[in-house]
């Protein structure tokens, strides 16, 4: 039996990504974010979801992706990584999918210019590339130093 | 009842002095000579009979009154503290005590002392001391240990019937062998006993007596102001009874087992009295039962709750500001402000202030103080600052370490203190303040302070550094290394402390809470030990203002006053913005400036300013408009940011919005 895994799909810039069901907690529509001062261009700020401060991020800009206006489609995906709830601002999420293990490869190097440790893999299907993130990495505790040193430094 | 305002603080106080007699007797008993210990009892009996006598207990202020003759006879040499003295001034705290522990069940502390006080006018005329009375003991095997189960709901039906000085009896009815009628008798006993009060447990069930299915007696636990000769006398009078034994019982919760023994004393008597007092029962009740114990798990369960009504409220919100009907924005604008009412004081709920367990040291201080022969004065501030229940109940041991710590090896002998050039009495200050996300509780003193060097030469001895780790280090750092488990640098053990154990368990405590302890000594001059925990729930005064676009919570602790300023009052003193304010010059801080807002094009500003304080240093924060006061619950900023510059964390305003609160300590400098 090939392994299956249940994705989360969602765009950002017409390119299709994916993230662990199981790492997310819900997918909201965009609201009234609060900025926080002093903080990294990509933290749009914080807003209550499920009655906890939640961080959000965009998501498009982390990963230096061509940012879009806000539109109807515009989504929050509040995951949780580690038991810290992070919502991110992508363009649009469209549906759950099963993608078999054996269809995910290992990232090549440079795929549209986002950095290989915040991927997983690439899985194809139906002719469509879709791109596994590593959230584990993205939000990791590093980058959040590196937050700090540069609010340290402010 | 006039003086009902005061009960509270009375039973307070009376517990506490019972308590200082009761240390005090202890020492008085090991040193025997020590008059400064016969005038502390003296003073809390004297104090006890003051308050006793203006609050109107009778009883108690006749037995203080001849306890103060006998304590005044050893004063004046008299009479010497022999076992027997120490003896009869333990049972007459035993006394008293159950007189007050009465009192606070609502009841009017009425109790025989005649006995007692015979047995202290004995000695006041140089009589010897006479046997025990055997009575005593005598009444406690009148009570009957219960050999019942009752559930809960039972239990509490009880306990509150004793509180309303309505006793309780055990029961057992037996019926003649040869009755045929079983049911139907028991059934009339049943009649006459509920006509004078109530029938709390039947064994066996009530069904199985009624349909006559019990051998030839049955029990009753049963409530009733009535004389129990009296209700024996009722029930007998019913045909085919042959005998009813009816006993006192007392029923008590966990709490009061170890008052029960004492209580079971006075029950008898007590019975006799219950009546006169009844009037002044149902007065005292009102002041005295107004609290429930809850779960605190029910009020977490509570609060989840209603966090979630939150979040459908702010959408509710936006919902009827979208249909713009009338009646649906009254009726949520109402539910907006009940449940925000409702949010305070779910909150609050939780919230205690950190007297509860600040409470208990002084005694604990001076009992240490005296053990260890040391003159030490403690201070208390901030007591009613407010922590969550969870954090309160943990936070208790790690302060009596601390505080011990600060006793013994904080504080020098007096003698010490005065080689020193110190005055001979020390000085601890606990002390417990609201900083931004944090409560600070401190315990400072001004004692000797760490000794530096001997730290740092254990700490290599130890194995915990390398000599040239430990030369590297500076002294702050070398202060914290006593925190680290296996350090003692006591040269004597003693009971108190100094065992190496404690202190690392204290900081894991601490840590356990998700808080954090620092030290800040100085040799000679005394520590700081200083405990920072965080507030995970917490409801503040915040004064809302509005820069650009966004709303921020400034905390009315730290706020003096609020300003609106001309153009022309603000000034320039060294390239940096001042006002005046009464007379002193104030630096101004932008609030868009400092944390870069960004222009949002709101052009029309009030130089609306906040003077803000820390210390005794005074800040003007200017910000475009005041929009009101508010209490806000504080909530973190969320994992994934940490700590952001002068931003302590964010809360959920009325309309759903998060807004932003700042720590005013950080921009003060």
């Amino acid at each position: 039996m090939a392994e299956l895994n249940k994705y989360i799909l969602f765009q950002m810039n017409e390119q299709t990504f994916a993230i662990d069901v199981d790492q997310v907690i819900s997918i909201e529509r965009m609201q009234m974010v609060t900025a926080v001062p002093r903080t990294r261009e990509f933290i749009k700020g914080v807003t209550e979801i499920r009655s906890e401060t939640t961080a959000i991020l965009d998501l498009r800009e982390f990963l230096g992706i061509r940012v879009k206006e806000y539109t109807d489609n515009t989504r929050i995906l509040v995951v949780s990584i580690d038991s810290m709830q992070v919502g991110l601002i992508v363009d649009g999420a469209s549906e759950v999918r099963d993608i078999e293990a054996e269809n995910v490869q290992p990232a090549p190097k440079i795929v549209t210019g986002i950095r290989d440790d915040f991927l997983k893999g690439v899985a194809k299907m139906d002719d469509e590339l879709i791109l596994l993130l590593n959230l584990e990495r993205i939000l990791d505790f590093e980058d959040k130093n590196e937050l700090k040193d540069v609010l340290h430094d402010a | 009842m006039e003086t009902n305002q005061y009960l509270d603080v009375f039973l307070d106080e009376s517990r506490e002095h019972l308590q200082a007699i009761n240390d005090h007797t202890l020492t008085l008993e090991k040193e025997p000579q020590n008059l400064e210990i016969v005038n502390e009892i003296f003073r809390s009996a004297h104090t006890l009979k003051g308050m006793a006598a203006t609050m109107g207990y009778q009883d108690i202020t006749s037995l203080t009154h001849k306890m103060e003759n006998v304590l005044d006879m050893i004063r004046d040499n008299k009479l010497n503290a022999t076992t027997e003295v120490i003896d009869i001034i333990f049972a007459s705290v035993d006394y008293l005590e159950d007189m007050v522990e009465d009192i606070s069940n609502g009841n009017d502390g009425k109790k025989d002392v005649r006995q007692l006080v015979e047995r202290l006018d004995r000695f006041e005329k140089g009589e010897a001391a006479v046997t025990l009375e055997p009575e005593v003991e005598k009444t406690v095997q009148d009570i009957v240990e219960v050999s019942v189960d009752l559930d809960e709901f039972q239990m509490t039906i009880v306990q509150q019937a004793e509180e309303q000085g309505i006793l309780a009896y055990q029961m057992v009815v037996k019926l003649s062998e040869d009755s045929i009628l079983k049911g139907a008798r028991a059934y009339m006993v049943f009649e006459t006993l509920e006509g004078k009060g109530d029938i709390i447990k039947s064994i066996p069930e009530t069904e199985d007596i009624e349909e006559g299915n019990f051998d030839s007696s049955f029990e009753l636990i049963y409530l009733s102001n009535e004389d129990p000769e009296e209700i024996k006398k009722e029930i007998l009078k019913i045909s085919e009874i042959n005998n009813v034994d009816i006993q006192a019982v007392s029923f008590k919760s966990v709490d009061d087992i170890q008052e029960e023994v004492v209580q079971n004393e006075d029950l008898t008597e007590s019975k006799v009295e219950e009546k006169v007092s009844d009037t002044a029962v149902a007065n005292q009740q009102t002041s005295t039962s107004k609290t429930i114990r809850v779960n605190l798990e029910r009020i977490d369960d509570l609060l989840n709750l209603f966090e979630e009504v939150v979040i459908d409220q702010s959408r509710l919100n936006v919902l009827s500001d979208g249909i713009g009907n009338q009646e649906l924005t009254e009726t949520v604008e109402h539910m907006n402000r009940v449940s925000s009412d409702m949010q305070s004081l779910i909150l609050a709920m939780r919230m205690v202030p950190v007297e509860q367990v600040f409470n208990r040291f002084p005694r604990m201080v001076r009992g240490l103080a005296r053990d260890l022969n040391k003159k030490i004065n403690l201070e208390i501030l901030g007591a009613d600052t407010e922590l969550d229940r969870t954090v309160i109940d943990e936070i208790g041991d790690p302060l009596v370490h601390l505080i011990r710590n600060s006793v013994d090896h904080g504080i020098e002998l007096p003698e010490v203190r005065k080689a020193a050039g110190k005055p001979e009495e020390g000085n601890i200050i606990l002390r417990a303040f609201h900083s931004g996300n944090h409560v600070f509780i401190e315990i400072e003193d001004d004692g000797a302070g760490i000794n530096i060097e001997k730290v740092r030469n254990k700490a290599v001895q130890n194995g915990l550094l390398t000599k040239s780790e430990a030369a590297k280090l500076s002294d702050d750092e070398v202060s914290q290394l006593i925190l680290e488990s296996g350090f003692s640098t006591a040269e004597k053990v003693s009971s108190i402390s100094g065992r190496g154990v404690g202190m690392d368990v204290v900081k894991s405590k601490i840590e356990s809470l998700g808080g954090s302890i620092s030290i800040v000594s100085r040799q000679g001059q005394g520590s700081i030990f200083s405990i920072q925990l965080p507030l995970t729930l917490s409801i503040i005064s915040t004064l809302l203002v509005k820069s650009q676009e966004e709303t921020y919570a400034i905390p009315l602790s730290s706020i003096i006053e609020t300003v609106l300023l001309n153009e022309d009052q603000i000034m320039t003193a060294h390239g940096q913005k001042v006002m005046d304010f009464r007379g002193q010059t104030v630096p101004l801080l932008d609030l868009q400036e400092i944390l870069e807002i960004p222009d949002a094009g709101q052009t029309e500003k009030q130089n609306a300013v906040v003077v803000l304080k820390k210390g005794d240093k005074l800040t003007g924060l200017i910000v475009d408009t005041f929009i009101g006061q508010q209490e806000l619950v504080l909530k973190s900023l969320g994992d994934y940011l940490g700590d952001v510059f002068a931003i302590s964390g964010a809360t959920i305003l009325g309309d759903g919005q998060v807004a932003l609160i700042i720590d005013p300590n950080a921009l003060i400098k």
